[in-house]
């Protein structure tokens, strides 16, 4: 197939402040990739992020873009999606981001449903202030912060997702870019909140998730609609299987812009006259 | 005797009807010709706890509370106490109370009033399901000789949600009232003034939907909050209308996503608010802070309460200035306007939205509960024909040369609003450069923090800075709520004295206050908080004299013309 708008094209030309061998790249790649696939016009894009390593991808992305406050990604975008339903909105961050920070707001955007794709590159790892435990952290990781490891059960996104109401819930690696590629346009094809959990390793700060090649999976073939089914896939999984876990038409908010009738701001004004 | 200029006060327990009756008599006195302003108070209870409603009645427009009440309705003594500081009584003030209430609480037994017992009880049994409150509203009534065909029209309005026979039943009861007072002659009938331009439009509104109102005719179609006391009532007001007029209200989920989501309809190119009070104010400010660096217009509404923390919700306190000011991590330059009361909360509300917009910056509108929470009948307000549009760029650049930050004369660089062609661009908190590419060069954070700070100071904001009205050598300084008391301290004192209030905060007209200021002997800074805020900040500027006297102290009560005037006299 020949794409009248190639990835490249969504590729801007600011050069990300990544380190070498960062699994972010390849999720700017799959994305590129999904865009050209669904060919968005770029101008069409609303590209939201917080703050992190991976929340630095809407300026590598040729598209309108907002490099927001650290945790705040999904309230922005929930902003622009609502007074611009005609825009396609992206919110991209980490796991410190989206799940520590920014935390009450990914449960009430789950629960919003709104339009919108959400993907968190996770590396179980706060990259950017330089290798502190995460919410998706194991329990014994050690580091300078917490030398006796965080001793906290990991956070669970996928089945927070479920049991908040997103009607998109995904997994994908980011050693796999074709796959994750694919991942993101159903993802983005999906009318509703589309959350997608990318393990994103962080070479610097976690190097030994160079194995996760070894361990990631594919574990869900086949999507499913129901929750109950979707709820024991997540706790049978070792957090390392792969592909949609539960997707479902579920009723997507917006502002209720059709319904108003024509009324004035003088009809408003005149309430006020004794 | 007749009378223009009067306030009647009525307290009861939850459920005796005294903040209805208020409203009635507010709305009457309306219909007959009269100005007036409704303040209200409760105590500590969610709901249906006791509450006391505070109303001044005036011939002309009135913003201002009195030194003292002239009448108090007491339906009953329920803590009463937690009420008595707000209602200042005279020797001429006519307390009418319900006579099985018991004894005259301790409290008032103070005070010079004349007690008129009123036996409520053995009159509420005459009219079947009647209330006590209706009698008591036809006792005023009389006793101010306001006729019950002003009366009969405001019942319709504000009872007729609860059907005809709750109206016909209220309507026997105010009649009961006003023969009762007829009859007992036990305290003075007056004579209300007549006058009124018949022709003349007026309104009832409050000062949260004055602010509602503003926001909405500069073009706000996009509104994003966390209910707080006591601004909850803005977007009560603003949320169906938004939706009439094809935009909505996104109830957020905590404050620091209803300015982020604010932020990000801004930039979807909808003009955008959230309103909130002290303690959603603290959460924002990360927030704020970032549409000031990615110079993203939005419009914060912050309706002052007692502070700090949860302090006082239900009441007034000027004291938010400073965080309004000083809130912000690292250099934000930003606007900060404050409403003088009811009627130019509209204008100022319109205004700030316009300047945000224009600017690309934040607009803190620094209202209060005094003003926000007030009801007051007042001439129909006409909007001036302010600018509120952006600057938008709308060239293609199909080059890629697009500069979101670009350093302009104006120091304001038209914004691409998403959707436009060939125009894209990231925004970002970060420093960057005029690009928008994250840049720590210190050229670049040199320059970007004068382009956010020149395009507030270049910008030309008229005459409408602040209201001065008089002149002499003696001037008074004040802002927001007070103004009105202060202007009728001024009055009082009957000397050449000339009032400044300030509008706009901040940027502070600085050259401008100074001008005004040239030929004064005497300066009083007057201002409702603890802290001396404005006095401090006007000082920082060297706006002020140094001998200037400030006058500050903290809410809940409303700062009353007659201690201005105390104070002023002191230091003369
Ligand atoms: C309010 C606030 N607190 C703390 C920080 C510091 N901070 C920046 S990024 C970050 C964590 C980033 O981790 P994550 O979201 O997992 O993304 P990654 O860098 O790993 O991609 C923190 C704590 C900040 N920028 N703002
Ligand atoms: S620190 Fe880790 S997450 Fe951040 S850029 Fe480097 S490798 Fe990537």
């Amino acid at each position: 197939m020949t794409l009248p708008i190639k990835p490249k094209a969504y590729k801007s030309e600011i050069k990300p402040v990544w380190c070498p061998g960062c699994g972010h790249f390849s999720v700017l790649s799959a994305l590129t990739k999904a865009l050209a696939y669904l060919q968005i016009p770029k101008h069409k894009i609303g590209f939201i992020s917080g703050i992190g390593c991976s929340s630095r991808i809407p300026a590598y992305v040729n598209s309108y873009g907002f490099h927001g406050i650290h945790g705040r990604g999904l309230a922005m975008a929930s902003g622009l999606k609502a007074a611009r339903p005609d825009l396609h909105v992206i919110v991209a961050g980490g796991d410190g981001d989206g799940f520590s920070i920014g935390g009450n707001h990914f449960i009430h955007a789950c629960r919003r449903n709104m339009d919108m794709l959400y993907i968190v590159m996770d590396n179980q790892v706060y990259g950017m202030t330089k290798g502190q435990a995460s919410p998706t952290t194991d329990p014994d990781w050690v580091n300078k912060l917490t030398p006796h490891g965080s001793q906290l059960r990991p956070f669970e996104p996928l089945g927070i997702a479920l049991a908040s109401g997103a009607s998109f819930i995904a997994r994908g690696f980011s050693g796999d870019p074709s796959a994750m590629s694919k991942l993101l346009v159903e993802a983005m094809e999906h009318p509703g909140f589309s959350f997608v959990q990318v393990l994103s390793p962080c070479k610097t700060f976690r190097p030994e998730q160079v194995q996760w090649k070894q361990q990631v999976h594919t574990a869900f073939a086949e999507s499913t609609d129901d929750p109950i089914l979707a709820a024991q896939r997540i706790h049978g999984d070792d957090g390392m299987g792969t592909g949609i876990v539960y997707q479902n038409q579920l009723p997507v908010w917006s502002l209720p812009h059709d319904t108003h009738e024509d009324t004035d701001i003088d009809a408003i004004e005149a309430e006020f006259l004794l | 005797m007749s009378i223009s200029s009067f306030s009647i006060a009525i307290t009861g327990a939850g459920g005796s009807g005294a903040v209805t009756t208020g409203l009635i008599l507010l709305e009457s006195m309306a219909h007959y010709g009269f100005y007036g302003l409704l303040n209200r108070s409760s105590g500590p209870q969610i709901r249906g706890g006791e509450s006391a409603v505070f109303i001044r009645f005036d011939d002309q427009e009135v913003l201002s509370v009195n030194n003292h009440f002239d009448y108090l309705l007491a339906l009953d003594w329920f803590n009463i106490e937690r009420f008595i500081d707000e209602i200042p009584l005279g020797q001429s003030s006519v307390v009418i109370y319900d006579s099985n209430a018991g004894a005259i609480p301790e409290v008032l037994q103070k005070s010079q009033a004349q007690f008129m017992p009123i036996d409520f009880k053995t009159l509420v049994k005459t009219i079947h399901k009647g209330r006590a409150n209706m009698i008591g509203l036809g006792l005023l009534a009389n006793t101010i000789s306001l006729p019950f065909a002003s009366i009969e029209t405001s019942l319709n309005k504000i009872l007729g949600r609860k059907g005809a026979e709750v109206i016909n039943t209220s309507a026997q009861a105010i009649r009961l009232g006003m023969t009762t007072q007829q009859e007992a002659v036990s305290w003075p009938v007056r004579s209300l003034a007549t006058h009124i331009e018949a022709n003349k439009a007026r309104w009832s509104i409050t000062g949260n939907e004055a602010c509602g109102l503003g926001a909405l005719k500069a073009g706000v179609r996009f509104v994003a909050a966390y209910p707080i006391t006591p601004a909850t009532e803005i977007l009560e007001w603003l949320s169906p209308r938004l939706e009439k007029l094809g935009g909505g209200l996104l109830q957020a989920e905590d404050e620091l996503a209803s300015i982020n989501m604010i932020i990000g309809a801004s930039f979807g190119g909808v003009a955008s608010l959230t309103a909130t009070s002290g303690p959603g104010l603290s959460l924002m400010l990360e927030g704020i802070g970032l549409a000031i660096a990615s110079e993203t217009p939005v419009v914060v509404v912050n309706v002052s309460r007692g502070g700090p923390s949860t302090g006082i919700p239900t009441k007034s306190e000027q004291s938010d200035l400073n965080i309004a000011l000083y809130g912000c991590h690292g250099d934000a330059p930003h606007l900060v306007l404050a409403p003088l009361n009811i009627a130019d909360a509209v204008n100022t509300t319109f205004w700030a939205t316009g300047l945000a917009e224009q600017l690309q910056t934040v607009a803190i509108v620094l209202c209060d509960q005094f003003i926000g929470q007030s009801r007051a009948i007042i001439d129909q307000v006409v909007v001036p024909q302010w600018e509120t549009s952006r600057v938008t760029e709308k060239k293609e650049h199909p080059q890629n040369d697009y500069q979101r930050y670009k350093i302009t004369e104006n120091a304001v660089s038209p914004m691409s609003i998403p959707g436009t062609p060939n125009c894209l661009f990231t925004a970002d908190g970060l420093e960057h450069n005029s690009k928008g590419t994250p840049s720590s060069m210190s050229q670049d954070h040199i320059e970007q923090l004068k382009k956010r700070q020149d395009k507030l100071l270049k910008f030309d904001y008229g005459t409408q800075w602040a209201k001065i009205s008089g002149s002499g050598t003696m001037v008074l300084i004040t802002w927001g709520s007070s103004s009105a008391m202060v202007q009728e301290a001024a009055h009082t004192l009957k000397q050449d004295i000339k009032v400044i209030a300030l509008r706009l905060l901040m940027p502070l007209p600085v050259e401008a206050l100074v001008k005004e200021l040239r030929n004064s002997k005497k300066v009083f800074v007057i201002e409702q908080n603890q802290g001396q805020q404005l006095f401090h900040y006007l000082h920082s500027y060297q706006s002020l004299p140094v001998d200037a006297h400030s006058f500050a102290r903290s809410g809940p009560l409303p700062l009353r013309p007659a201690e201005i005037v105390a104070f002023i006299k002191e230091q003369l």
